[in-house]
């Protein structure tokens, strides 16, 4: 289960052409995923190539994510990646880069190095699902 | 008025009582509402869709009133405290004071990143992690990691020349002030000092860190800087644009703030320096 399963952001309505703030957003950009690309993200490139590989002991894996719902990767143009099963939320940037919740300010060129980036970072902690208050 | 000071002029009694006003929002439980907000942003906020606390005109705007809102909490803990600012291109080694026992504590040790001096260290127990993505609950930092460098007073100045406060697409690939300052584009100012610290602040709920706070107080007083440099420059986009926080728009969370709203600092606070 990714962990933004359970991320409730602010409330509030949106400016124009929504009903409810960041989770509209959530809700739209899932929509985006099934549509044709060029009309959706014209500016998105191609998807990247699926991963699975065992990186410093840990089993890291990507590629398209099906179904869209809460286990797609939202931010991501449907593709998602996992440690040991854990969902990483990442995100790709409008020059095509990635990002991940770990590694939030530094992008990296694929969804496998910001995999592995994540791995190092980690020091073999679990991801978990996040806490919030 | 709220004078914002540099961390380095700061006195041992208004390190101590900075310091002290922080161990009591977290013991109260607000101090971790502020960085579950901020991730919740750092998560939807992105380069195609709404679009509003980061990678966006509203980076500046949207930070400076999370900044006062959080200011004014721990100014509800103790009168006397302001939020000082992290002038990052001059105290930019790991041997900064501001990275001292007595006031932030320092780097992380190699083993596991642990914070193990300082007020927030895990062994004074004050200071545990519980907005977290990962299973560790205690502050990492990894200052310095790899070589890197801070920005430079001298990249900061090439930003702050930037005559166009931002421009389309609006995101993390626009030309302008805006996001070479926020650092998707060019020198990397404001994300390369979180690379910098490492640890928590590297990752979407780097407010976990208090050095959060003086790092944007410190992108805040840039963008204070950029304005009286750039007396005709303007707040972009002006109206009618999609995703993204136009200047009399109101962002997410609260809903009753505008970018137009935030433009004037002095109405809030000042800085101990003529920004």
């Amino acid at each position: 289960m990714g962990f933004h399963v359970q991320h409730h952001p602010p409330p509030g309505p949106r400016r124009r052409g929504g009903a409810a703030g960041a989770a509209a957003g959530l809700a739209l950009a899932g929509q985006a995923v099934a549509e044709p690309r060029a009309a959706a993200t014209p500016a998105a490139p191609a998807t990247p190539d699926p991963f699975d590989e065992v990186y410093q002991g840990r089993r890291i894996k990507g590629g398209p994510s099906h179904g869209g719902g809460h286990h797609g990767g939202h931010h991501a143009g449907g593709y998602s990646v996992t440690i040991d099963g854990e969902e990483l939320h990442v995100m790709q940037n409008a020059d095509g880069t990635w990002i991940s919740v770990i590694n939030h300010y530094e992008p990296v060129a694929t969804p496998r190095a910001v995999a592995r980036a994540a791995v190092r970072e980690l020091q073999g902690a679990p991801l978990v699902p996040l806490t919030l208050v | 008025m709220t004078v914002r000071k540099n961390q380095a002029t700061l006195t041992a009694d208004e390190k101590r009582r900075f310091v002290n006003a922080l161990l009591e929002l977290k013991r109260s439980g607000q101090y971790d509402t502020f960085v579950t907000t901020h991730n919740a942003f750092i998560m939807s906020d992105t380069d195609s869709g709404d679009r509003v606390g980061h990678r966006s005109p509203s980076f500046l705007p949207w930070h400076r009133r999370f900044l006062i809102q959080f200011e004014e909490a721990l100014r509800s803990v103790d009168p006397a405290v302001t939020l000082p600012y992290w002038d990052w291109t001059a105290d930019r080694t790991s041997r900064s004071s501001i990275w001292a026992p007595d006031f932030l504590g320092g780097t992380g040790r190699v083993r596991d990143g642990q914070v193990t001096d300082g007020p927030f260290a895990r062994t004074g127990n004050r200071w545990t992690i519980n907005v977290r993505v990962d299973g560790r609950d205690y502050l990492r930092r990894d200052l310095g990691a790899g070589g890197r460098q801070l920005p430079t007073r001298a990249e900061v100045d090439s930003v702050l020349a930037m005559e166009t406060y931002d421009t389309a697409p609006w995101n993390s690939s626009s030309d302008g002030f805006r996001n070479h300052l926020e650092g998707w584009r060019g020198v990397n100012l404001h994300n390369r000092v979180h690379v910098w610290v490492g640890g928590q602040m590297a990752t979407g709920v780097s407010p976990n860190d208090p050095v959060f706070w003086l790092h944007h107080a410190f992108v805040d007083k840039l963008w204070a800087e950029w304005q009286a440099r750039h007396p005709r420059s303007t707040y972009l986009p002006a109206a009618g644009t999609a995703n993204v926080v136009d200047l009399g728009d109101t962002m997410r969370p609260w809903n009753d703030v505008t970018p137009a709203d935030m433009l004037d600092h002095t109405r809030h606070y000042t800085f101990d320096t003529a920004a």
